[in-house]
This record gives C-alpha cells, structure tokens and sequence, in this order.
C-alpha cells in the first residue's frame, strides 16, 4: 500500500532519505490526503528555518479544518516545493513524488532510521482502524 | 438572488438631491479625484427595500429555524432584553462621560450593571473578581493568559508551557501561543477525556497553566478533573477554564469549586445574547483571589456610601485590553437574562440542556455510529463513519438537513472525531423540534444507505444549490467585475 523506500509518522508525514547526503525529503501519505479531502491551502516555511522533530513545521488546510505539518526530524530547511502551493491536485495525484513539500538538512541520521516503516505504519493505521 | 449590482439599470435612482442653493465649487485635489466612475447600483428605493428584504429572507438564524450548531450554544435570545437596550437613558449614554469630573453621577445605573453583572457571574463561577471587558470569547482567552503570565512573572518565574487537550476548541492554543507560550497538546483517551498519563507527562515545572473546558467539545464531562487541578497546583501552574461550555453546568457545579483559576463566559452563548451575525459578543474574565491585582483596568467599584465609580490605580494590572468598557450592550441584554431567570431558571437551563442532548443522542443511536458510549453532557459527537460507507459525509448530511428547515451542525470538529457531526440542541426547543429534527436525521441515515446521491448532491430545496467551497477556497473571488 505505501512505498516500502520512504520512512512514515504517526501525523502521516512521509520522509525520504536523498541517497548519500544528509538531505531529508518530507510530505504527507495518500492516507492523510484522503482524509483531509479536498485541500484549500497549504502553509511551508521558508529555506533557511529551523524545524524540530515533532514540531510543526506548517500547515495544511481543506474546507473543514487546518491541520499542522509535523516534522519527523531536526533541521533546516533547504528547499521547499514551489510547484505544490500553486498547485495542490499534485498532492492527490501523486503525493511521493511531485507532492514533496519540503527538503531537510538533518543533524541526527538516528531521528530518521527510527521512523516507522511503510509495514509498522500500516499496522498503525490498522490499530486505529482507519481505511487506507 | 442576483446582486444589486446586477439589477442596476442607468438613471434609475433612489434619491434626488435638493437643487443647489449656493455657488458649487471642487477643491478636491486632482490627486484625490477617483478617476473612473464608482459604478454604484442605480435602483429605486422601493428596489432597495426589495433588495433587502428578500435578502433578509434567505437567513436562517434561531428566530426561524432550529440551530443545533454544536459548541455554539444557539439558544433562544428573550426579545426583552433587546428592547431593554433600546432605552434612552442607557443606548445613548456617551462612553466618556463616567471619565468626567463627577460623571460618575450621571452614569450610576450603567455602572451599577456593569458591577452587579461582575458579581452575578462570580456567584455563577466561583470567582473572586470579574472583568467585563473582553470583547469576545477569544479575547478572554487572551487576557485570561496575559494575567497568566503576570501572575507568573510577579513571583519571579517565567514559564513557558501552557497545555491543551487536543479536543480543545481552537482558540485556547491560538490564544496561548498570541500571548507568548508554547502549546503543548495532550491526547484524548478511549472515553473521550484528556490522558491521565500523558497529562502527568506533560506537567512540569515550566507549565504556567492548563486549560481546559469541562465539559469538553465531545460534550463529556471530566470525572478527573479534581485530580487534574491538584496535579497542577502541585506543580506551580494555573487552572484555566474555558467556559464555551458552562451552559451544562449553570447552578449544578462552579469552576472555581473544582480547582478553576480564571474562568471567561460567554455571555453570547450561556447567557442568550445574540450570536453569530448578531453579535457582537462578550467575554468577561473571572479570576480568584490570588489573580485579582493583575485584572485590566478600569475597573468598576462599590464605594462605602454605595455609589459606583471607576478605579484605574492598580499598579500590578495587565492594563488596558478593550476600548472602555467592554461590549455594554451585550453585558446589558446578559444582565436582565439573569435576572430574568434566577437562581432556579439558571439551573433549570443546564438540567433542560442537557436532558435534550441526551434524548436526540439515545433516538440517533440505531442509526449513527456514536464514538464515545456513555452520558453527554449539553451536546454530543456522532460520526458518519457508516454512512461514508456509501460515500456520504458528515458534510453531505449537513447540506440535507438544509432541505428540511433545520442549520447545519457543527462538522468535522473536535478533530479527533472522524467525520464528526456536533449537535447541541439547547434548553429551550420543544420536545416537538426535537422530534421532528430526529426523524430527519433518521429519515437522511435511511436515504444515505438506499439513495446516497440525493444525500450528496444536497440541498434541493434552497434558493441555491451546492456551492464549491474548494473553487471558492482556492480562488476567492472578492469583487463583482461587470
């Protein structure tokens, strides 16, 4: 159901680790996309901030209510994703590629291989009951 | 409807000015001067007043129709308090005029409201002392975690934790974090109410208050909540209640009797002033005895030979908050609803409230899926979760209920509830109302499972049918271009 490459938070954030660097790409799971249902707006910070795991780092907002963007590490951000905010349909099409939202220089590579896996992650959702 | 804009027809007018009796002359400066015409409507008076009323007609607001807003407190506004208002001697009174040397004299009965509401609400609360200043809900939160900080920094600390359940309406963390704080959010258990355990977790030395609306926005009350205020204490902190809710426990149980610090009401919920498109609204801050000191100014006192004044000197006071004193007309209309209903009427509002609650829970529960099993307080949370099944959603149910002559819910809050519907029915519907919203909402479960696209599609009914609320979301379109 969820790619087997990319790490998952309980908030539904997924994380990737850019091959031999220190960069972590950060969005959220086809699961919180369909529970937000239609999204209106879509709040990143800048290139240049500093994020703590588990802190938010935006926000994301459809008709029914604003949701915080929860980091799943610490760092700062490099890069944020232009081509979404003005055109959020990319994070129901296609949420692990093009629907990246933001890059992260991390401090702790520890933060990031303690993420769930896409199976723990799917058993979490399994727990709570949730579809997916 | 078509706008007014789009009934304007060139030359038509609504008002003709007298003929000019003096020499004209513009010394407007060219700068100021609009350079393309203003394109105001050209209608009639009769237009207008058509215009208007039809308008008018489209509302749906608690004189029309039942309001089962969840969290809102749609109650009932008693039409004598609004002609009270309406009274020479108190709608025109000039706000300035107890600042006067010996003005006081000429305002000892809008005073005398402002300070026997302040005492009204600390009988009600369990406080030692109100502001009636706060301007809105929101705004208490805000002054209520200004004293907070105060009070904190008056004893040499400075903490920099406030904590929230994450059921919690989204004003408290908004509100903390204004003030200064970080908002650190605890999860719900599986009965609804705030972790125990994860409670305890987040409790510490750096925690400057909790705060907490008891019942919550699932419409539970908190059996912990002693022991929660307790913990608190122990570690230094401050119990902070948001009162959204006070319309379940009027006369049954005082915040401050179980361990409250700062309490702000809602006059425009619990005490029927007009709400919503007829605000505005008013949120008074209540405080104990420890928290006094630190109440914006000015404040209203009862003097030794039984006058009314205004008192500004008070040095430890967060200061000023609102423009004089606060939303008098609405403190007014809170004042005569209590006066109206006493001591005994007060208490009857939170037993009524919550028997009517109860009763819509106990009927919808064969047909919707009731996350938290067991007694609610003045409003519960039902899912739509077995309707979804069919792909109708909390939304789509409150667009049907629009077809049948009754306001929407509250949908999709609290946020822990998926596909959440609140309901709060209030004290004062009939038992007919209630009947009657009840076979609706059996009637849209049925349709949900047997004809889902009548459900989806919704409202048929109206004067306009679905909007599209994600196209209006992303591209709002804020002005009428011809």
């Amino acid at each position: 159901m969820f790619p087997d490459e990319l790490k998952y938070t309980k908030t539904h954030e997924w994380a990737k680790m850019e091959e031999n660097t220190d960069v972590v790409i950060v969005g959220i799971t086809d699961h919180a996309v369909k529970q937000l249902g239609d999204i209106a707006f879509l709040e990143l910070p800048e290139a240049g901030n500093k994020i703590k795991k588990d802190s938010p780092f935006g926000a994301i907002e459809s008709i029914k209510a604003v949701f915080d963007l929860t980091s799943p590490v610490t760092g700062e951000v490099i890069e944020t994703n232009q081509q979404i905010t003005d055109n959020l349909e990319l994070l129901n099409t296609d949420p692990y590629e093009q629907g990246w939202m933001i890059k992260i220089k991390i401090e702790n590579k520890n933060e990031f291989e303690s993420l769930m896996n896409a199976s723990v992650y799917e058993g979490f959702l399994n727990e709570k009951g949730e579809e997916h | 409807m078509r706008l007014i804009f789009e009934k304007s027809i060139s030359g038509k007018r609504g008002v003709r000015f007298p003929e000019r009796d003096v020499p004209s002359a513009c010394n407007i400066p060219d700068g100021l001067k609009r350079k393309n015409y203003a394109e105001l409507p050209e209608v009639s008076e009769l237009d207008t007043v058509r215009h208007f009323t039809q308008l008018s007609q489209h509302n749906m607001g608690v004189d029309t129709n039942f309001y089962p807003l969840g969290s809102c407190t749609m109650k009932y506004n008693p039409k004598i308090c609004e002609e009270a208002v309406l009274y020479k001697g108190l709608a025109d009174l000039h706000p300035l005029i107890p600042q006067l040397p010996d003005g006081n004299k000429l305002t000892q009965g809008a005073l005398q409201v402002l300070y026997e509401t302040s005492q009204f609400l600390s009988e009600i609360t369990g406080m030692a002392e109100f502001t009636m200043q706060p301007l809105a809900g929101a705004h208490g939160e805000l002054t209520g975690t200004m004293m907070i900080a105060a009070y904190h920094a008056s004893r040499g600390q400075k903490r920099k934790k406030v904590i929230i359940p994450d059921s919690a309406h989204g004003t408290n963390p908004a509100s903390a974090a204004i003030a200064g704080y970080e908002v650190v959010s605890v999860p719900s258990n599986a009965e609804g109410v705030i972790d125990l355990d994860e409670f305890k977790k987040a409790l510490d030395k750096e925690t400057a208050a909790v705060m907490l609306t008891c019942p919550n926005t699932l419409g539970l009350f908190n059996t912990q909540i002693k022991k929660i205020a307790d913990k608190t204490h122990e570690a230094g902190g401050l119990m902070y209640y948001d009162g959204a809710n006070l319309n379940a426990i009027l006369g049954k149980i005082r915040p401050g009797d179980i361990g409250f610090d700062i309490v702000h009401v809602n006059l425009h919920k619990t005490f029927g002033t007009p709400h919503g498109g007829g605000g505005p609204g008013a949120g008074p801050v209540g405080v104990k005895k420890n928290l006094v000191e630190f109440l914006p100014i000015s404040r209203v006192v009862k003097k030794t030979d039984g006058t009314y004044a205004l008192e500004y000197n008070y040095p430890s006071s967060i200061g000023y908050i609102a423009p004089f004193y606060g939303n008098f007309g609405v403190i007014l209309k809170a004042y005569i609803y209590i006066l109206l209903l006493g001591q005994k009427g007060l208490t009857r509002v939170a037993e009524n409230s919550v028997l009517n609650a109860n009763y819509i829970m106990k009927k919808l529960e064969p047909y919707y899926h009731l996350p938290y099993m067991r007694t609610c307080m003045h409003e519960f949370v039902i899912s739509a979760v077995k309707q979804k099944k069919n792909g109708v959603r909390a939304v789509d149910i409150a667009k049907r209920l629009m077809d049948f002559g009754f306001h929407a819910p509250t949908v999709y809050f609290p946020l822990i509830v998926e596909e959440a519907i609140m309901i709060e029915p209030t004290e004062t519907e009939s038992k007919q109302t209630l009947d009657k919203f009840i076979d609706i909402m059996i009637k849209i479960a049925k349709e949900a499972d047997e004809n889902p696209k009548i459900t989806k599609t919704a409202p048929h009914n109206l004067g306009i049918s679905r909007l599209d609320e994600v196209k209006a979301a992303r591209e709002p379109k804020l002005r009428w271009t011809k």
